[in-house]
């Protein structure tokens, strides 16, 4: 594993779209804990500076007054951040920023209201298929994962479902699942595992201050050392 | 410079149409549905000189509106103390703002928007939440947590779940969308609220001392820039309708209710913030409640000038619209600025990155007089001050409400029978249990998470908690705020004078609590008919109480809002003065958290349990099968010495390291505090025990007594440390953990002097407390 000062000389962007409202929370993170030189990116600029890694942030981008996340994926940053997939650049998309990704195509899926019918905030548990069980907080109105029959067996064959949402005991179940996404799934990757999207927000859980976790870190670490 | 393309006047073609003042009954209608009396409106031609205009006359009725104005309730609010070596701006302002440490200072405000609320759930408590915020980011501050104070009827009364599904939907979807976490608050359900519920936000924000801006309009020829969401019909006379009590039809004033877009507010925020930051405005305030004509006539009343405004420049949402209409919309998310012309290039540059509909629509004038055209018509011509500072200031009537306030004989019985019958007193307490409540369908509602400074919020109740966690490095890394905000109305509603300044205590009480040290308060006063005597007086012991409490505990009142007329027909509410306290937290990792989260074995202590009396919950409760009414039964006055001693105790227990949560027992006395701090563990399993068989100790409201969670092995030193302090500490409960949690989990019990309760079917009552609604 990479140490901090190795994570500190990367270069990642934070894209912020009018609407973005976890960018500066991912910032700080990245400069507090990492203490990267990281940098908002507006969503209007046509090309991106010389990056190793991108995070698109949570928020609700355009009001998301249409589906979450459907205006954000046209937004003119967009094109170059597809080029920048297409050179197997890496991509993390929290919440929102997971909404835009499935809606631009880059990742599979859609993220639909929550069963509920309502916005939910909560700590829920998560974990990856080999990894513990981390503590990371949640808070969506359209955070349903949905893939087709076909699509799920995909991911699944191909190891693609990140993170799965759990019981304290890592078991997986129905009374767990916060939104009602298919198979309890929290985070996917694309094919290629480049880029990761997840509807939990790591960044609020990055010091044992805020809400008793930093099991953040184990997610961000996880993203970052794979560049 | 940049030509601006702003005409100075229009060629004016025709004079403005006065009102025909000879036509008595036509006039008489009129004002009435100005709600304008006919003493006001002699006022009016005395001011103007002449018959007004309708524009003007709309202006009048919303200026002068007890929403804008404060008519009835300013005399009272003089008695306030408003000062303090930490105070850097107090009342008066869009926000009060204090010192925090250095120059770090916090901006705080609390405001109702029960009227619009309660005609459109949804849509009013979105834009109260709205309005707030732009109260606090207008002067520069950052906003950082966002709290609310719900009132809502019966449980079971018809409208209740719709109203309830609305505002917690409407202030999730706008505060979630902005991005500002909502933290704490209180709420509470009466049918007193039945035909008038209550919603007050507050929202605190963070700002450096020589960063604050204020609204005037300083600078003759500076411009009059608007900024923000296009004027649209919303809200036409909306402070007027809020300043009106309930007729038994009220489904028709929905045209009054203006519609927020949480969207539009964050980009305005962003822009503000950044235009603030870069020093390119000289006077700045949100058009808020009567829009465009509080703003320029207040921000033109502050600096002592004049303003002229060219309505046709102003952008619209529908064409022809009136000067009238123009002036008096309240459509959200606008923002009137005063700038230099050589700044226009530079602001219209940030403006536009945020995509935010702007223009030049006039300019500081010396004339001392509001001048306002519209499509070449002089509409509105005023001198300032008779609108601002010199609107009428009325001393209302008072009396004594009639019902007797002492020891009243079927409270006496109700505290006999507790004492008698353990049956009756434990159903009584579970019920209590049942009524308050978890609030977790609300809150979760709510992202208290957002921004990253979140310590502890509304999930735990007690006082929220904020690191505030910035990349300043002039203060400590740990600095951070507790605030908190509520009120217990029975008790107000059985002695205005007492139960007020218990509000104020109590928010002290759970800052205290948490581990900070209160500095200072904002309050939001909800009243009855201001024309009905027994509710003026309530209001004036309520100013009273309030007052003595914030002199007592050095927490001088800095910003705060006065809603009047939360009646309807002949019914008005209890007196509800909200408190809203921001409390100081010099490391927040010392934060001490009002629930215990595992099942750890611990001894659950009380600071100085003064025995407390009745409990208006109880009596609530038990009302509703006896014959005994809830607001009856004296209370007995606060002993400040006893309160200072105790909060001394809980600080110094605090510092030493030794709390493991605490907090102040207030509705529903010990007995209620005792479950909601183990009530995590309770869950987990664990049993409660609470020792005590005083009845007015386990019910009663209104005791110096904080709740301490200790380990055991800390009693001898935690006992020392308190008595330094003269407070006697006395074991009252232990807390034991019974088991692990299992998906096949057993449920532990309650323990008390009346017998035990099972906690499994009382656990499964209390979170599902809430009405289901649809909105």
């Amino acid at each position: 594993m990479l140490t901090k000062p190795a994570f500190g000389r990367l270069r990642v962007g934070v894209v912020q779209f009018p609407g973005s409202n976890c960018d500066d929370d991912c910032l700080d993170v990245l400069r507090r804990h990492y203490e990267m030189d990281a940098s908002k990116i507006w969503h209007q600029e046509t090309s991106l500076p010389k990056l190793d890694a991108l995070i698109l942030p949570g928020g609700f981008s355009f009001g998301d007054y249409l589906r979450s996340g459907a205006l954000a994926a046209r937004a003119p940053i967009m094109e170059s951040i597809k080029s920048f997939a297409a050179r197997g650049g890496r991509i993390l998309g929290i919440c929102n920023g997971f909404q835009i990704l499935t809606e631009s195509g880059l990742l599979p899926g859609a993220l639909l209201h929550n069963s509920s019918q309502k916005f939910i905030c909560t700590h829920t548990k998560i974990k990856s298929p080999q990894g513990p069980v981390l503590k990371i907080p949640i808070a969506h109105a359209e955070g349903r994962f949905w893939i087709d029959e076909e699509g799920l067996r995909r991911l699944d064959d191909l190891d693609l479902i990140a993170y799965r949402y759990c019981a304290d005991d890592g078991r997986v179940s129905v009374e767990v699942n916060p939104n009602g996404s298919v198979a309890n799934i929290a985070g996917v990757y694309s094919k290629d595992k480049k880029i990761l999207g997840m509807m939990p927000h790591p960044e609020r859980a990055t010091d044992m201050l805020m809400g008793g976790s930093s099991d953040g870190i184990t997610v961000l670490n996880d993203f970052l050392q794979r560049i | 410079m940049s030509s601006i393309a702003f005409p100075k006047m229009t060629q004016r073609v025709t004079k403005p149409p006065l009102i025909n003042v000879a036509d008595k009954d036509q006039l008489s209608a009129l004002l009435k549905r100005h709600k304008i009396s006919t003493d006001e409106f002699d006022k009016i031609l005395s001011a103007t000189g002449r018959a007004p205009t309708l524009a003007e006359l709309g202006v009048f009725s919303a200026m002068w509106s007890e929403h804008c104005s404060y008519k009835s309730s300013r005399i009272h609010l003089r008695r306030f103390p408003t000062k303090g070596p930490k105070v850097v701006v107090g009342p008066g302002e869009n926000a009060g703002v204090v010192e925090l440490e250095g120059d770090l200072c916090v901006a705080f405000k609390m405001e109702s928007h029960n009227h619009p609320s309660f005609i459109e759930p949804y849509q009013g408590a979105a834009t109260g939440v709205g309005g707030i915020l732009r109260d606090v980011f207008c002067m520069g501050a950052r906003p950082v947590a966002n709290l609310n104070c719900l009132r809502f009827g019966a449980r079971s009364h018809h409208k209740t779940p719709t109203l309830v599904a609305g505002v917690v939907k409407g202030i999730g979807d706008y505060g979630n969308c902005v991005g500002i976490p909502t933290v704490g608050g209180s709420v509470s359900f009466d049918e007193t609220y039945n035909g008038n519920c209550l919603v007050n936000a507050m929202t605190v924000g963070l700002i450096h001392k020589n960063k604050i801006f204020k609204g005037y309009a300083t600078g003759i020829g500076n411009l009059v820039v608007y900024v923000g969401s296009a004027t649209g019909r919303d809200g036409i006379h909306g402070a007027t309708m809020a300043s009106d009590s309930f007729e038994d039809t009220a489904g028709a004033s929905k045209t009054t209710i203006q519609v927020g877009d949480p969207f539009a507010e964050k980009l305005l925020m962003e822009a503000t913030l950044e235009v603030l930051e870069k020093g390119l405005v000289v006077g700045i305030q949100d058009m808020g409640a009567a829009g465009l004509t509080s703003s320029s006539f207040e921000m033109a009343g502050r600096a002592g000038n004049g303003v002229y405004i060219n309505l046709d420049h102003v952008p619209t949402r529908s064409a022809n619209m009136t000067a009238y209409e123009i002036m008096l919309s309240e459509s959200q998310e606008r923002m009137l600025m005063v700038i230099e012309p050589g700044k226009w290039t530079e602001l219209q540059g940030v403006l536009k990155k945020w995509q935010l509909s702007h223009a030049v629509i006039g300019e500081v004038t010396d004339t001392g007089r509001m001048q306002i055209d519209a499509k070449g018509v002089l509409e509105i011509d005023l001198p300032v001050a008779p609108l601002t500072d010199e609107a009428p200031v009325y001393e209302r009537r008072m009396a004594l409400r009639r019902s007797a306030c002492d020891e009243s004989s079927p409270l006496k019985k109700l505290r006999e029978r507790l004492s008698s019958d353990s049956g009756y007193a434990l159903d009584l307490y579970k019920k209590m249990i049942v009524d308050v409540g978890s609030k977790k369908q609300i809150i979760q509602q709510f992202d208290r998470h957002v921004g990253g400074k979140t310590v502890f919020d509304s999930e735990r109740g007690g006082a929220a908690v904020i690191w505030i966690r910035s990349r300043d490095t002039t203060h400590k890394p740990f600095l951070g705020l507790a605030i908190t905000a509520g009120c217990n109305e029975r008790r107000v509603k059985n002695s205005p004078l007492i139960g007020a300044s218990e509000a104020v205590r109590d928010c002290a009480r759970a800052i205290i609590a948490a581990g900070g040290l209160p500095i200072a308060v904002t309050d939001c006063l909800n009243f009855g008919n201001a024309e009905d005597a027994e509710v003026m007086r309530e209001f004036s012991d309520s100013v009273d109480g309030i007052a003595e409490a914030c002199q007592q505990l050095g927490t001088p009142v800095v910003s705060g809002n006065v809603s009047l007329y939360n009646a309807t027909g002949a019914t008005s509410i209890f007196p509800t003065p909200m408190i809203g306290m921001v409390g100081k937290m010099d490391d927040v990792r010392k934060a001490v958290p009002a629930t215990v989260e595992s099942g750890q074995d611990l001894l659950i202590c009380t600071i100085t349990a003064r025995s407390a009396g009745n409990s208006s919950l109880a009596a609530s409760l038990a009302a509703k099968n006896a014959n005994i009414s809830p607001i009856e039964g004296a209370i007995t006055a606060i002993d400040w010495m006893e309160e200072k001693k105790s909060h001394e105790a809980i600080y110094s227990l605090q510092k030493s390291g030794y709390l493991v949560a605490a907090r102040a027992a207030g509705e529903g006395g010990i007995g209620l505090a005792a479950f909601k701090m183990a009530v995590n563990s309770v869950r987990l399993g664990a049993s409660l025990e609470i020792l005590t068989s005083d009845v007015s100790e386990f019910f009663g409201e209104g005791a110096t007594a904080f709740l301490v969670a200790i380990k055991p092995e800390n009693l001898r030193a935690a006992r020392n440390i308190a008595e330094q302090s003269q407070v006697s500490l006395k074991s009252a409960a232990t807390i034991s953990r019974l088991g692990q949690l299992e998906a096949n989990r057993r449920f532990g019990v309650i323990k008390t002097c009346f017998g035990p309760i099972s906690t499994e079917d009382l656990l499964a009552s209390f979170e599902a407390f809430m009405p289901v609604g649809t909105t």
